[in-house]
């Protein structure tokens, strides 16, 4: 029995070694032992053997040749105006009161029944549906048997991510978050200095590379002479909290947001003691004028880091791009857009906060294959002459949809949660009435 | 999300539903996990409010007519069998059906029958009729407050006197037919499904 103690001591020690000189020292000085590049090159070869069977399998079958779009609908885009035109075109147009036809409802009922079908909104908040099999048993594609060997490999694949990958990051994200709340607390007793702020850095540079090697996370920036400055706002498109992981391994940012309660709140607490975050409280999130005045004030410290703002305000599943809440974009300052892109073979980075906690969804990023994902800093914008903070808001978040290939919607993220505005209901009518009486005679 | 969906659905209710529909086998099973993800009750059936919080639809002016369609008259609950019935109006014509419709039974997508589905978005109580206060309501719900009381009467008037064949001031489905026998009601009235 002590036997078996001293043994599985002696165990745990050699691992906490290894984890150490392997990958924490690297991760201090940013450099990289070569390691996780394997990995990713053994990743990638398997995959692209899997697909191929798949596919070959798929073939063998004649079920259905995989197109590139995972799309069950063409729909019809149209504008109102052109449809009910061609629907009218069969008939003459009366010019006295008013212009209908039966047919007009077939605009309405095809547009019904394709968004029944399919929607721009509902699926991007839910997993990205794959256009091959991954390995891994989640999303759209369940485990499918095609033949012993991709089945045999399947179950090496779950061996390798839940038996030597899963502990080795959980053991890195518990040293990377309790290294971040031990280190920014420290760091919080120094006195106001330049050193001070080095340090912080440093702490919280280190700690954001411990915990993206918790995630076995390769990212490739890409422009990075566009790289955020302080005393400006870095806006970025919104999948899930690792985001912050991702970016913050690259530069440091003062993060804006509400103060959490659990594990998140600690970490909260912890740092904003050694940098100057931005924590609202949840009554004061509301008071859009205190908040727009705390922003304005960071912002115009030059020698505070750039905030890093996420203006969808909710995670999307990474297909899209959905509507900028103007607020940053009325303070004023620099905006730096970044576009984030993961790669979707490798494990679906979308946290659907509605279905999973915070813990369970990052238990499944730590038993996937890993996070590959793609950076792009764009070129800093302002806000030009006779333009509104909600264009100035559109123009961004199209720069960033067009580099990372995302879908520009105009659709507001609160929809995940909250009701359609009658608002918009009102516009079609509008837009209806106006073709059946002419444009002269509305109303209002 | 759409994972369960594949597991769930038995291969014997796809070959139904097939049959019934006219949807291919794929077509069925991605159906399905789009049924599934609308279904936030998570009990197999859709009810109007797993409709209505699709956007797109919500702010859609007849919305509530074409949710309405998919319920049989009294329920409030709709099953993935009699959403895939509804749904099957909307499949495009395919040429190889066109000509072995006289001795089967006709298809759901036939013109008739979608007419039939614009019909019904008109006629609000199910009698088989559209009456002028059937018409000024659904008027009233694509134009919103933007026409006027009167001049959206007028509309109404004028159509039915345009369609109205027997004088009942009323429109029956053979005159709805009729009114829009010029109308490529195959094509407008389908939706472009893939695979």
């Amino acid at each position: 029995m002590e036997d078996f103690w001293a043994f599985s001591l002696w165990a745990v020690r050699i691992w906490l070694y290894l984890v150490i000189s392997l990958i924490m020292i690297p991760a201090m000085f940013g450099f990289s032992l070569g390691i996780s590049e394997t990995y990713m090159t053994i990743l990638v070869k398997t995959l692209e053997w899997a697909t191929l069977k798949i596919q070959r399998a798929k073939t063998e079958e004649r079920t259905l040749n995989m197109s590139a779009s995972n799309s069950l609908i063409l729909r019809e885009n149209g504008s109102m105006e052109k449809e009910l035109e061609e629907l009218r075109r069969s008939r003459p147009k009366s010019s006295v009161g008013g212009d209908f036809t039966f047919s007009d409802c077939f605009y309405f009922t095809r547009r019904g029944i394709e968004s029944i079908v399919e929607d721009e909104v509902t699926q991007r908040f839910t997993s990205e549906e794959l256009v091959s099999w991954n390995l891994l048993t989640r999303t759209n594609n369940h485990f499918q048997y095609i033949s012993l060997k991709l089945t045999l490999v399947y179950c090496l694949g779950i061996f390798i991510r839940y038996c030597i990958l899963t502990p080795l990051r959980l053991t890195l994200a518990c040293i990377g978050l309790s290294w971040l709340v031990i280190g920014t607390t420290a760091v919080g007793f120094l006195p106001h200095s330049s050193a001070k702020s080095w340090l912080s850095e440093w702490v919280h540079v280190i700690c954001y590379r411990i915990c993206a090697r918790g995630l076995s996370a390769t990212i490739h920036y890409h422009n990075r002479e566009n790289i955020p400055k302080k005393g400006g706002i870095c806006v970025a498109n919104h999948t899930s909290p690792i985001d912050i992981v991702i970016l913050c391994n690259d530069a440091c940012y003062a993060m804006v947001g509400q103060v959490h309660g659990g594990l998140m709140g600690l970490l909260q607490r912890a740092m904003v003691r050694s940098c100057p975050h931005v924590w609202f409280e949840r009554a004061e999130m509301k008071d859009r004028h205190l908040v727009t005045k705390r922003l304005k004030d960071h912002v115009n410290d030059k020698t505070k880091l750039p905030i890093l703002i996420f203006p969808e305000g909710t995670c999307v599943n990474n297909t899209s791009v959905m509507m900028f809440k103007k607020g940053s974009f009325e303070i004023g300052a620099t905006i730096y857009p970044v576009a984030i892109k993961y790669d979707p073979k490798f494990g679906d980075a979308f946290w659907n906060s509605s279905k999973y906690s915070m813990v369970s969804y990052l238990l499944r990023m730590m038993t996937s294959w890993a996070l590959v994902c793609n950076v792009w800093y764009l070129p800093a914008m302002h806000q030009q002459e006779g333009e509104d903070a909600v264009q100035f808001a559109n123009r961004v978040k199209s720069a960033i949809a067009h580099q990372g290939g995302l879908v520009d919607l105009q659709w507001d993220g609160g929809l995940k949660r909250a009701k359609v505005k009658e608002t918009f209901k009102e516009q079609q009518q509008k837009k209806y009435s106006s073709m059946v009486v002419g444009d002269d005679s509305n109303s209002d | 999300m759409g994972s369960r969906a594949s597991t769930l659905l038995r291969e014997e209710e796809i070959e139904e539903i097939k049959k019934e529909t006219g949807f291919s086998h794929s077509q069925i099973t991605r159906l399905y996990s789009r049924f599934t993800s609308l279904d936030k009750g998570e009990n197999g059936t859709l009810s109007r409010e797993d409709f209505q919080r699709i956007p797109e639809l919500a702010i859609n002016p007849l919305g509530d007519r074409i949710i309405n369609a998919f319920f049989p008259e009294g329920e409030d609950q709709v099953n993935f069998r009699g959403f895939m019935r509804t749904l099957a109006h909307f499949r495009p014509i395919e040429d190889n059906e066109k000509n072995k419709n006289a001795a089967a039974t006709e298809p759901l997508n036939s013109r008739t029958n979608k007419l039939l589905f614009a019909f019904r978005l008109y006629d609000l109580d199910r009698d088989d009729k559209i009456s002028r206060d059937e018409l000024l309501q659904v008027l009233r719900m694509m134009v919103g407050v933007n026409i006027s009381d009167e001049q959206l009467g007028s509309i109404a008037d004028r159509t039915i006197q345009e369609a109205d064949t027997n004088g009942d001031n009323s429109i029956s489905f053979n005159e709805f037919i009729k009114v829009l026998e010029k109308v490529d009601v195959e094509q407008k009235m389908s939706i472009r499904f893939l695979h």
